[in-house]
C-alpha cells in the first residue's frame, strides 16, 4: 500500500523541528549565523529561506542518490551539492535582492557550512527515502528560520525601533524620553535572546529538561 | 511591636497548607521573617546554626553602604548649586535636593527588583530571599544621578532575571546583578552613563555657569588634562562629580572597615585588588607613553569607582572566589584589570565595572585550580609518606 504524501507520520518530519527538535535551541546547530543576520528582520527572513532552500533539496538530492553514493567519499559529495545549491542561492539573491544579498555578505556562502544542513544530511538523508527526506529538509530549515525571525523581530524593534525598515516605535515615545537599546544591535544579545526562547520553550516542555 | 505580632499570628493560618492564600505563603514568609526573627526549629538530627542568616548578613552590608549613601545624597545637592554658581546654601537645603535626585532612584530600583523576586519565588513555591537588598542598594550608587528613571527599572529588572533568576536565584549568579545592571546601561543606553553632562543633577537639559564643568576625574585623565583632576583631598572626601556613592572614599573606607570587622567582606579581596591596582599603576608609572599613564598610583586609585568597586562588589560572596588562596589571585586581576582597561581603552573610562565582571566569569575556574593544586600537593605528600 502506498503512503499519503501528507501522512501523520510524514506531517510529523515537518513540524517536529519547528518547536520538540528545532535545530537551534533543541539540537543547538547553527547559532553562529544565527547571531550574525539578526539584527535586522529582512535579512533574518531572507535566510531562513535560502537555508530552508538549502536544507530541502540538498536532503532530497543526496537522498536520491544515496545508494550509488561510495560511503568513503560521502561528505566530499554531500558538499559538492551543497555548495552547488548555496552558490545558486547567492546568485539569485544577487540578482533580486542586492541590498539584502550585501547585508548578509559572506554568511549566504557560509551556509555550506551552516551544521544543520551537513547534519541531516548525515542523520537523515543517507538513510531515508527522497519524499521524507525532503520534509525533513524543510523541516529544519523553516525550524531554525523561526528562531531566526523570532531574534530578528525583537532585536529590530527593541534595537532600532523599526521593523522591516519601517518605524514602529511611535515618534511621541521617544520625545518623551524612550531611546533605542544599543544592546540589541550587538552579537551579544542576538545570543542573549535565543537563551531566552529556549528558557521559555523548555518551560512550556517539560520533556526538553535534561534529567540529571 | 505586639499588635504586629498578633496580626501576624492571627492571619499566619490563612498562609499555611491547607489555607485559603496558601499560594502565597512565600509572600507571607518574607514579610514575617523580614519583621521578627524566625521562631522555625530543625525536627530532624542536630544542626549548628549561624547567628549570622543571609538576612544579617544582607542587613550589614546594607549598613555599610549607608555612609555612601548619605554622602552621595549630600554631594548630588551639592554638585547641582555649584553648577548653578550658587555657594551659598544651606546644608539642609543641599541633602533635601539631593534626596529628591536620589530617592526614586532607589525606589524604582527597589520595587522594580523585588516585585521580580516575589513574582518568581512565588512562581517556583521558594521562599523570598533577602539578595535584593544589597544590589537594590548597589544599583542606585552606581548610577549617574541624572538616570531615567525607566532605564533604571529595564536595567534592574535585566540583571534580576537574566542576571539571577535564570540561574536559579541568590546564591546561583555568576554575575554581580548590580554590576550587570550597570553594564546593561552602560551598552544599551551608553549616552546616559558617559560625558560630561550626566553625573551632575539637572546638567543635561539645563546650562551651568561659565567655568563648571561636570566631568569627572576620569574623563580628565582620559582626554590627558591630568592638571585638571582635582587635588588628592578633594578626591578623598569626595567633592567631585562622579556615579552616585562613588566619590567619597571616606564613606567608603568606613564601609569597608564595617565589613571586614563584621567579617562579611573579605579583606583578603579588597587589600588583593588595591595591590593589583597599585601595581599596574606603576608598570603605567615606569612606560610612562602618555599623561595619563603618569598620574601617581595613589590618584588613581582614588579616581573613579576602583574603591566602591573593589570593596563592595568585588567581595560579594557569590560571585567571588571561594578558596581562600583564590581569592588573591582573584582581587589582585581585579585590580590589574581595572587599570588597564581604564588607561588603555578610552572608550571605556571606568574599567572597574568590566574588570570585575570579567573575574567574576573567572572565578570558578581560579578555585578549579587551587582545589586541584591542593590536592596535587596532598597526594605528593602521602605519596612520600606511604613510600618512606
Amino acid at each position: 500500500m502506498k503512503e499519503p504524501l501528507f501522512s501523520a507520520k510524514n506531517l510529523k518530519l515537518l513540524t517536529g523541528p519547528l518547536n520538540l527538535n528545532n535545530p537551534i535551541t533543541v539540537q543547538v546547530l547553527g547559532i553562529c549565523s544565527a547571531l550574525a543576520v539578526t539584527v535586522q528582520l529582512k535579512p533574518a527572513i531572507v535566510m531562513a529561506l535560502s537555508v530552508t532552500v538549502v536544507t530541502g533539496f540538498s536532503n532530497l538530492i543526496i537522498s536520491s542518490i544515496r545508494n550509488t553514493i561510495p560511503p568513503r567519499i560521502r561528505i566530499i559529495v554531500q558538499l559538492v551539492v551543497i555548495a552547488s545549491l548555496v552558490i545558486i542561492v547567492d546568485q539569485l539573491l544577487k540578482a533580486y535582492v542586492y541590498d539584502v544579498s550585501k547585508k548578509l555578505s559572506v554568511f549566504v556562502g557560509l551556509i555550506i557550512t551552516n551544521c544543520i544542513v551537513m547534519g541531516r544530511l548525515e542523520a537523515f538523508a543517507m538513510a531515508e527515502k527522497p519524499w521524507r527526506s525532503f520534509l525533513d529538509g524543510v523541516g529544519n530549515g523553516a525550524g531554525y528560520g523561526l528562531i531566526l525571525i523570532a531574534v530578528g523581530f525583537f532585536r529590530e524593534l527593541l534595537g532600532s525601533g523599526k521593523l522591516l525598515g519601517l518605524q514602529i516605535i511611535p515618534h511621541f515615545l521617544y520625545e518623551m524620553g524612550y531611546k533605542d537599546n544599543g544592546l540589541m544591535i550587538l552579537p551579544p544579545m542576538a545570543l542573549i535572546t535565543i537563551g531566552i526562547i529556549i528558557w521559555i520553550q523548555r518551560s512550556a516542555n517539560r520533556e526538553l529538561i535534561d534529567k540529571s | 511591636m505586639k499588635a504586629l505580632r498578633n496580626f501576624l499570628d492571627k492571619i499566619k493560618p490563612q498562609f499555611e497548607k491547607g489555607g485559603k492564600y496558601e499560594k502565597f505563603h512565600s509572600t507571607f514568609d518574607a514579610f514575617e521573617t523580614f519583621l521578627f526573627v524566625p521562631d522555625k526549629v530543625t525536627h530532624t538530627g542536630s544542626h549548628i546554626r549561624d547567628a549570622l542568616d543571609m538576612k544579617r548578613t544582607m542587613s550589614m552590608v546594607i549598613i555599610a553602604l549607608i555612609p555612601t549613601l548619605l554622602f552621595g545624597i549630600w554631594n548630588t545637592g551639592y554638585q547641582y548649586f555649584l553648577s548653578q554658581g550658587m555657594t551659598q546654601v544651606g546644608f539642609w537645603e543641599i541633602v533635601w535636593t539631593g534626596l529628591l535626585k536620589v530617592l526614586p532612584i532607589v525606589i524604582v530600583s527597589y520595587v522594580t527588583g523585588l516585585s521580580i523576586e516575589f513574582a518568581f519565588a512565588q512562581a517556583r513555591g521558594h521562599e523570598v530571599n533577602e539578595g535584593f537588598l544589597v544590589s537594590g542598594m548597589l544599583i542606585p550608587l552606581i548610577m549617574p544621578v541624572n538616570i531615567p528613571l525607566w532605564m533604571v527599572a529595564v536595567a534592574t529588572a535585566f540583571a534580576v532575571i537574566l542576571g539571577k533568576e535564570a540561574f536559579g536565584g541568590t546564591g546561583m549568579n555568576v554575575f554581580n546583578p548590580a554590576l550587570l545592571a550597570r553594564a546593561f546601561i552602560f551598552f544599551a543606553y551608553p549616552g546616559d552613563i558617559t560625558g560630561d553632562k550626566v553625573w551632575v543633577a539637572g546638567l543635561t537639559h539645563g546650562e551651568a555657569v561659565d567655568g563648571f564643568s561636570g566631568a569627572t576625574p576620569l574623563a580628565h585623565a582620559a582626554s590627558y588634562h591630568t592638571e585638571l583632576i582635582p587635588p588628592l583631598h578633594d578626591l578623598f572626601l569626595g567633592f567631585i562629580p562622579g556615579s552616585i556613592g562613588e566619590t567619597s572614599k571616606l564613606a567608603i573606607l568606613i564601609g569597608a572597615a564595617l565589613l571586614i570587622i563584621t567579617g562579611i567582606g573579605s579583606w583578603k579581596i579588597m587589600v588583593s585588588a588595591l595591590t593589583g591596582g597599585i601595581t599596574m599603576s606603576l608598570i603605567f608609572n615606569l612606560v610612562g607613553a602618555n599623561p595619563y599613564m603618569q598620574i601617581s598610583p595613589l590618584t588613581q586609585i582614588m579616581m573613579g569607582s576602583f574603591l566602591f568597586g573593589i570593596v563592595y562588589m568585588a567581595t560579594d560572596p557569590v560571585s567571588a572566589a571561594q578558596t581562600e588562596k583564590g581569592k588573591y589571585i582573584y582581587g589582585f586581576l581585579i585590580g590589574l584589570f581595572s587599570l588597564m582597561i581604564r588607561v588603555f581603552n578610552p572608550a571605556y573610562p571606568e574599567g572597574t565595572m568590566l574588570a570585575i565582571l570579567l573575574m567574576n566569569t573567572f572565578a570558578p575556574l581560579i578555585d578549579h585550580y587551587v582545589v586541584e593544586a591542593n590536592i596535587k600537593r596532598r597526594m605528593k605528600r602521602s605519596a612520600k609518606l606511604t613510600n618512606a
